[in-house]
């Protein structure tokens, strides 16, 4: 879209969040030549410096550190990073810190306060286990997660579009939508026989309700006359439903959908605690059972990383399709 | 331009009433309305504020059906919309999600007959060259207003259906689409039955000026203008007829 900036109107330049906030960039003159050094800080803690118990990986770990430090020196020549050079710096100096305070000193208590090593340790040596149990989140999560938001967007259309669908649903809503799932889930794996459906059930109705709702709403405000104009042109139910209806409310549903996103999270990890024997839930349960603290640590680490993928996969989508807004919001 | 056989459509209205519920008492909005606009006639219509004009071209677009009375296009009772019949309302309706030229191109959307070439030749039309990627948001009201003319034209409508489309452009821009919605209804040769508050409006563009009484609408005159195009706005005898529908309107002193 070249030729937005030349037109000669108001308002046509979202203004970027960066520009917003007081400070525009981090000054990029010493900030990335020191990211890496920071890094070879924590590697040189981590190397010379005894460690106050037999823990694994302490070797390994001080090479990681090297490496990052190795890359981020070429990075601040080429001037690449310069945005996240006060992270990285940060972010060594963390790591930095938290090896001196629990691998060398031992100030907090064992076992439920592990080392970077002892984490680093446990990707190295059960990596598979763990990214099998990714997988089976991820899998549970998909279909759940992607039939409830059909559903969801389905019923919040009927709510907003047909007086007779909402005299029969919308009281049905109101009576099972605010109850939180995870009141069903022992009644669930009664009444379903396997805990994957009941599972993929839960998940699905939580993910529903607010899509349902924020659906709903999109549609009840979309402006008349956008069925008016495409009606005087011959316009059949069809084409209303899916190219007027829908795209008007495609903001408000996407807020539904986000929500959705995170209601379908907290289920997924119920659901593996409690019922299905795989995935991330499940790995931390069991890491737990056997006091395995850096087991458990390392399972959240990957939680968050496929919680937060997830929702910006959700952002690139939203981007995409209501590229059309003048919302400049970034995930 | 795409569509040289378009004829112009010929609508009569026949003793033709309607009205709403409100708060559960009807309220009756057109009284046995009678008009009779021949094919290719730029119709004016004027009246009080919520007289009933607005609901007069729901009728006539097919978009509501009256409650009694005949409305008939070229002799057949309208049952529904239809694309012959277009209508542009104040506001753009523009939608935003779409581009210019998607929405320039939405009734062939609807149709399923793309035509391109019309498509480009319509936005080129109306002057939106080199806009045709823009987001609505991204247009002056003028600009919205010319975009929503190009959707409105685009399949060569047989009537255009206009209510108040200039009323909320700046003066100067209300000036400039005047002249352009004269010219091409001059090429196109289509009906035109537009609503406005504007009676000076009226004068300049329409070949007949249709007052209606304030609600329960009924037509209360239907004034010839009988001037040639392109009209001054310092006609004496515009200016004299100007004077008339205002008091007509009940305005004798406020002019």
């Amino acid at each position: 879209m070249t030729q937005t900036t030349s037109f000669p109107i108001h308002d046509i330049d979202t203004v970027p969040e960066a520009a917003i906030s007081p400070r525009k960039a981090w000054p990029s003159g010493l900030l990335p030549w020191l990211a890496g050094p920071a890094w070879f800080v924590a590697a040189f803690v981590t190397w010379f410096w005894p460690d106050a118990d037999d823990f694994p990986a302490t070797d390994s770990l001080a090479i990681v550190f090297a490496i990052m430090g190795i890359i981020l020196v070429p990075a601040a020549l080429l001037r690449r990073f310069s945005a996240k050079a006060p992270w990285m710096i940060a972010l060594a100096l963390g790591f930095a810190a938290w090896e001196g305070v629990q691998a060398k000193l031992l100030l907090l208590p064992r076992p439920f306060f592990g080392t970077p090593q002892d984490l680093l340790d446990v990707f190295m040596t059960d990596w598979h286990k763990l990214g099998d149990s990714l997988l089976h989140s991820l899998g549970l999560l998909a279909v759940g997660y992607i039939t409830g938001s059909l559903l969801g967007i389905a019923i919040g259309v009927g709510l907003g579009r047909s007086a007779r669908f909402r005299y029969w649903v919308q009281p049905v809503i109101r009576l099972v939508g605010p109850l939180p799932p995870v009141a069903l889930l022992p009644l669930a794996f009664v009444i379903i026989p396997s805990s994957w459906a009941a599972s993929e059930a839960l998940m699905a109705l939580a993910s529903a309700f607010p899509v349902i709702v924020l659906t709903w709403s999109g549609i009840s405000a979309v402006d008349p006359a956008y069925y008016d104009v495409a009606r005087t042109m011959g316009a059949r139910d069809r084409f209303l439903v899916f190219r007027v209806a829908l795209p008007a409310a495609a903001p408000q549903i996407f807020v539904g959908l986000f929500m959705g996103l995170g209601m379908s999270f907290a289920m997924l990890v119920v659901a593996e605690m409690l019922g299905v024997k795989s995935g991330l839930g499940f790995y931390m349960q069991w890491a737990q059972g056997w006091a395995a603290y850096p087991n458990m640590y390392a399972a959240l680490v990957v939680m968050s990383l496929m919680c937060t993928g997830l929702i910006t996969i959700l952002f690139r989508i939203r981007d995409r399709i209501l590229g059309w807004q003048k919302d400049g919001l970034k995930w | 331009m795409v569509n040289a056989t378009m004829t112009p459509l010929g609508i009569q209205l026949d003793n033709v009433s309607h009205g709403y519920d409100i708060g559960g008492r009807f309220t009756p909005v057109l009284e046995n309305v009678n008009l009779n606009i021949a094919p290719g006639e730029f119709i004016a219509l004027l009246g009080p504020s919520g007289c009933g004009k607005s609901t007069l071209l729901r009728l006539v677009a097919g978009l509501e059906a009256p409650h009694a009375g005949r409305i008939l296009a070229d002799g057949a009772p309208i049952t529904g919309p239809g694309p012959d019949r277009i209508v542009m309302f104040q506001d753009p309706t523009l939608y935003p999600w779409r581009s210019v030229r998607a929405n320039v191109a939405l009734s062939q959307d609807i149709s399923g007959r793309v035509d391109n070439a019309a498509v480009d030749a319509t936005i080129a039309m109306v002057g939106l060259q080199g806009f045709e990627r823009a987001w609505p948001h991204q247009l002056s009201g003028g600009m919205a207003q010319r975009a929503a003319l190009a959707r409105a034209l685009v399949n060569n409508p047989r009537l255009l259906i206009l209510d108040e489309p200039l009323g909320k452009l700046d003066s100067l821009t209300r000036l400039t689409m005047q002249t352009e919605l004269l010219r091409l209804w001059q090429d196109r040769g289509f009906t035109v039955i537009m609503v406005t508050h504007d009676v000076e409006e009226a004068l300049l563009l329409a070949t007949r000026v249709i007052t209606f009484s304030s609600r329960p609408a009924s037509v209360v005159s239907d004034i010839n203008i009988d001037l040639p195009y392109h009209r001054h706005r310092d006609d004496p005898h515009l200016l004299a007829l100007r004077r008339d529908i205002l008091v007509q309107l009940g305005h004798s002193a406020d002019w």
